[in-house]
């Protein structure tokens, strides 16, 4: 399971130069599958760009440095993934299993629930946006201090909500409830709230899930919920493991359009 | 030498990002489960090539992507390339056409690119032992964003209300729940969330606002958001549908083996 391990036990036993020539292999073809990844977008820039804009591509240089930086970049990121981020999850996740204490690994859910998304920088870009969008529609005062105020609220709300999703997706791992349940009855929950909150927070309230999500989370949250599942008797990774993210992106919804009819 | 503090730039921010995420994980490790980490060297080692990996890929993509991709959406939603001239009227719907094209397009190519979907894929293959392909999973879920944003896209031309497609769309969520293979129902609503993040989101916004100013009788503060509900539910829908596809195909081909057999 652990190229890495191996690489370096293998590298006490074959020697340096052969364990490097084995990495390197590895890295070469994590960069050919990043390569192909990110093909697609640069075909669709180029025919919209050529074909349909008719305009030539502006800096045709920076465009090739700046496309080998992403495929280097997601090479490394899935070469960290693999040897740092998802035994580190998993590990912790089996550890607060073997221990048994329920309040402390609740607190862990709920603490990088919240912990991972107040900071998070396209939930600050959202929720800047939704304060000078709430301005311009007069629905705050336009100053500088109320806008602060009105987004600093709305990311404080929304990372309480992730915290609350995470944790709310652990018991539901321990438990083992089936996860359709609980997203239906969200589902029902949206739509209930949606009529009863006020029409303007409600598009900001639908997106605020997409965004909560970060690149460094995901990884992190699908293998404390897999490492769970599988170390729980009883529970399937597959069936068990998966859903907590889903949860992170429904509960922002309930809580943003509960923070709408509070504000208004 | 300002490529060099770009990058400085990059890596100061993405650690300030990753602090309290590191903070939590030692602080439980160190204070509540008091245990030794395994290959902890790796997992250090690891962390490093995370950071510098998406500070690499966050540059490239402020280079490469996102001015060109934030243009694009501009310049295809200026009323002058969409042959807007009077401004009250919002002329027909098919008059888009290249916006929906450009929506789906870049939709799917953005998805197809985004970190946390590989993670997820690659996470799903290994526990499900390869039943469900990483690959198929994430071409899926690009599919399911391509067609939401296209949709959103025309939700936004024509004015009609958010919440009706999302309610719409939960209806048939919650029916495909029931008919779908159970194996696949938490990694479905899984793929909601995790399609949306830094490739995605910024390009999305841009076109979802870009269009919501120069569609006539269009309020930005109505309609400029919901691009991105759009692009976490449609994959949902994506995925279930693949598992069904995968499912049907199967069986048709087990029925079509007992008839040769007889």
């Amino acid at each position: 399971m652990n190229d890495f391990t191996q690489r370096v036990k293998s590298l006490k036993k074959i020697g340096y130069k052969v364990a490097v020539l084995q990495l390197f292999k590895h890295l070469s073809k994590t960069l050919k599958e990043s390569f192909r990844d990110l093909i697609p977008i640069f075909a669709v820039i180029a025919f919209f760009q050529i074909l349909v804009l008719q305009q030539p591509i502006p800096n045709i240089g920076d465009m090739i440095t700046g496309f080998l930086l992403v495929v280097v970049g997601l090479s490394l990121f899935i070469y960290g993934l693999e040897t740092g981020l998802f035994p580190i999850g998993e590990n912790m996740a089996k550890d607060f299993a073997r221990k048994g204490s329920l309040p402390w690994i609740l607190l862990f859910a709920f603490a990088l629930g919240f912990g991972t998304t107040v900071a998070e920088p396209a939930l600050i870009a959202v929720a800047d946006e939704a304060a000078s969008v709430a301005a311009g529609g007069g629905k705050i005062k336009n100053t500088p201090e109320a806008l602060q105020d009105y987004s600093s609220k709305l990311r404080f709300t929304v990372a309480l909500s992730v915290g609350f999703a995470i944790l709310l997706g652990v018991i539901r791992i321990i438990k083992g409830w089936p996860v359709q349940y609980l997203i239906i009855g969200g589902y029902f929950g949206v739509v209930v709230m949606t009529y009863f909150a006020p029409e303007w927070i409600i598009g900001i309230a639908y997106d605020s899930g997409g965004v909560t999500t970060s690149t460094i989370t995901v990884p992190l949250v699908t293998a404390l919920g897999v490492g769970l599942a599988s170390t729980i008797k009883g529970r399937n990774p597959v069936t068990d493991g998966f859903g907590l993210i889903a949860f992170a992106s429904l509960s922002p919804m309930m809580f943003v359009m509960g923070f709408g009819m509070i504000m208004s | 030498m300002t490529e060099f503090m770009n990058f400085i730039d990059t890596l100061v921010l993405t650690i300030r990002d990753v602090i309290p995420i590191l903070a939590i994980l030692v602080g439980f490790q160190l204070f509540v489960l008091r245990r030794k980490i395994p290959n902890i060297k790796n997992v250090i080692i690891g962390f490093v090539f995370v950071i510098l990996g998406l500070v690499f890929f966050l540059l490239g993509l402020e280079k490469a992507l996102f001015p060109l991709g934030k243009l694009m959406a501009a310049q295809l939603t200026d009323p002058d390339f969409l042959g807007i001239h009077d401004s009250t009227t919002k002329g027909h719907w098919l008059e888009y056409s290249w916006v929906y094209l450009f929506a789906f397009a870049i939709g799917f190519s953005t998805t197809i690119a985004e970190p946390s979907l590989i993670a997820v894929a690659i996470k799903a293959q290994q526990v499900s032992a390869g039943a469900i392909a990483a690959n198929g999973l994430r071409i899926a879920v690009a599919l399911g964003v391509a067609i939401g944003i296209a949709i959103g896209t025309f939700r936004i031309v024509t004015g009609t209300s958010l919440t009706y497609y999302i309610i719409a769309g939960y209806i048939v969520v919650i029916i495909q729940t029931i008919y779908a293979p159970k194996i696949i129902t938490a990694l479905a609503y899984d793929s909601g969330g995790v399609t949306t993040s830094t490739v995605t989101v910024p390009l999305v916004t841009a076109l979802g606002l870009g269009l919501s100013h120069s569609v006539p009788g269009c309020d930005p503060l109505l309609d400029g958001f919901g691009l991105i509900a759009f692009a976490s539910l449609f994959p949902i829908m994506a995925v279930l549908g693949y598992a069904q596809i995968g499912e049907w195909r199967a069986k048709r081909t087990y029925k079509f083996n007992q008839q040769e057999d007889n």
